[in-house]
């Protein structure tokens, strides 16, 4: 499940070990062409197996995806598994997604201002920081700080109970650890999320409002004029659709890691890692991806208007 | 007569392992493994360290896909049983693993509780009746039923686990070293359980071990099996089949190295082995 590694190590080994049987053989060196063809045979070897194992990986969690699918849709979930998990996602993450959202809309009015400042346009600033919150920074902030804060939890929490039999134990006892486990994490983080997802915008708006405000002295009629003109429902809509899609990427990202976790601390500590590092890679390449495909939702929609 | 004595062979056996082959990648874990265990036995399964023994019970419960082959749990082919199916066919099962396998943030009691909650149209009243029952036959007191995994010593863990798989009735209990890490008088609890179990249901055992005295005492019949890398050509994998008693006059050396505990040139053979990969 995690080929980067291997070839390195295998090679690592072999080139150990070959060295160690020239030197206890004293046999002489082999000629140069054998060395460079065996090197580049090796190294075509290697990227081989790198591609297809990345396949196989690639297969393996989309298997995992409809597994988790179809048995949602087949049995709900029992509240005793959804609860504990609806708390984590909705409640405990909150605070830290208020705090790193106020800061972010702080730290935005503070850079925007001077740029802005260069053109006279200071009076334009609500604009730019809302429409910059609500579109990408408040849904790409919430799925970040999901991701660290309960994508990894979950793959060290899944994890550990991979290595300790856990998992084997449900499935043993005739329940699938994927509607008892997946199911209710990957609920918690699609409902969720756009709940988080409001709590960045607001804070954000709210931080940026206030250094604006206060700090920089900008007329708030000015200030929430230019918002509104900005800032409208389609926008408000982009983030909150994007925060499904980031959801539910953590949710399964991490949840695979952590049932394909290899055995011992080092396992779940990678599962943990590779959970938080894919789920981020995910985060922004579906952003990029969404980003595209409903600007150009928009224009068809609104053939005269900017996006 | 042969082909009558043959089917009623067939007939007799509630678990039916036949041409068993486990490969995890490149790795061959078993090949061709043959095994009928009839019902009310309590069979053995020795064998050193990464021979195969937890893969070939895992593979019996369908944790494990098997490569090739076919395994039958009362003459029910269960690679072929959809997921619902499965389930509803572990609920015969009583799986004991090495380390209890109890989920941590749960509390003693709702581990228990846990298949009675999950399959059982059981009332509350019922399930701590029964929870409770099943914890007093292992020797543990009504009070651990607050606490959680992490606050109980390895003996109680593995006993909690007993009761846990006791507490559905199977038919078949498959126990997964359930002595290892175990002072010798836990241990003897733990044989001293396996046989209470065994003389209170008529159920069919299937104890993973590396333990001969765990062997001669709970077993009817012991398999052993050998890892690959220690086979002649040609040889199959369960190097001995029969009573306890015949597997301490076996003449094979790698049966007797086991039974006397004795290393012999195994550290050679292992260091070879190393070198070759």
């Amino acid at each position: 499940m995690y080929p980067w590694g291997a070839p390195q190590y295998r090679r690592a080994r072999r080139l150990c070990t070959d060295f160690m049987s020239t030197v206890a053989s004293n046999n002489p060196k082999p000629q140069a062409s054998t060395r460079i063809t065996g090197w580049f045979a090796e190294w075509v070897s290697d990227w081989g197996e790198l591609v297809i194992s990345s396949c196989v990986a690639l297969g393996d969690f989309c298997l995992f995806v409809l597994s988790t699918f179809r048995w949602m849709f087949s049995r709900i979930p029992r509240g005793e598994t959804l609860w504990p998990n609806f708390y984590q996602v909705g409640v405990s993450s909150l605070p830290v997604v208020a705090l790193t959202g106020t800061f972010i809309g702080v730290v935005l009015a503070l850079q925007s201002s001077s740029q802005l400042g260069h053109y006279g346009l200071t009076n334009q600033l609500g604009g730019v920081i809302n429409l910059t919150l609500v579109r990408e920074l408040g849904p790409v902030l919430a799925a970040t700080m999901l991701a660290g804060r309960v994508g990894s939890a979950m793959a060290a929490e899944l994890g550990t109970m991979r290595v300790t039999e856990q998992i084997d134990a449900l499935s043993a006892m005739g329940a699938d650890p994927i509607h008892y486990l997946v199911v209710p994490r990957f609920l918690a983080c699609l409902l969720f999320i756009p709940t988080l997802t409001i709590m960045a915008d607001f804070m954000g708006v709210a931080g940026g409002y206030f250094y604006s405000n206060i700090w920089l002295s900008i007329d708030q009629h000015y200030y929430w004029t230019n918002s509104a003109k900005f800032v409208n429902n389609f926008d408000l809509f982009t983030g909150i659709l994007k925060s499904l899609f980031f959801g539910s990427a953590i949710s399964l990202i991490s949840c695979y890691q952590g049932f394909n976790c290899k055995a011992g601390a080092e396992g779940v500590g990678k599962a943990a890692t590779s959970s938080f590092v894919f789920a981020f890679i995910v985060i922004l390449i579906l952003d990029l991806s969404l980003g595209l495909t409903l600007k150009a939702v928009y224009e068809s929609w609104y053939p005269g208007g900017t996006y | 007569m042969m082909i009558e004595q043959l089917l009623d062979q067939e007939q007799e056996s509630i678990v039916d392992v036949e041409s068993l082959s486990v490969t995890f990648g490149n790795q061959e874990v078993l090949k061709d493994i043959t095994l009928r265990i009839p019902p009310g036995q309590t069979l053995a399964l020795l064998g050193e360290s990464g021979c195969g023994k937890t893969v070939l019970m895992k593979s019996i419960i369908g944790l494990v896909k098997p490569t090739d082959g076919k395994i039958e749990f009362d003459s029910e082919n269960i690679n072929q049983l959809t997921e619902r199916q499965l389930s509803r066919m572990r609920l015969r099962y009583g799986f004991i693993f090495q380390n209890a396998a109890l989920f941590d943030s749960m509390t003693i009691g709702q581990n228990v509780a846990f298949p009675l909650r999950q399959h059982g149209r059981f009332s509350d009243n019922q399930i701590r009746e029964m929870v409770l029952s099943r914890l007093s036959e292992v020797g543990l007191p009504d009070s651990v039923v607050f606490k959680k995994p992490a606050e109980l010593s390895g003996g109680m863990r593995k006993r909690v686990g007993l009761a846990r798989a006791l507490i559905m009735n199977p038919e078949l209990i498959m126990y997964d070293e359930p002595t290892t890490g175990l002072d010798p008088i836990m241990s003897d609890v733990i044989n001293e359980l396996i046989l209470r179990t065994r003389s209170r249901n008529p159920v069919t055992s299937i104890v993973v071990t590396h333990d001969m005295h765990t062997a001669r005492k709970v077993a009817d019949r012991v398999v052993m099996l050998i890892p690959r890398q220690r086979l002649d050509p040609g040889e199959n994998q369960i190097i001995f089949d029969g009573s306890v008693k015949e597997l301490e006059n076996c003449r094979d050396r790698r049966v007797q190295q086991f039974v006397n505990g004795e290393a012999g040139e195994r550290l050679m053979e292992m260091r070879a082995d190393d070198h070759d990969q």
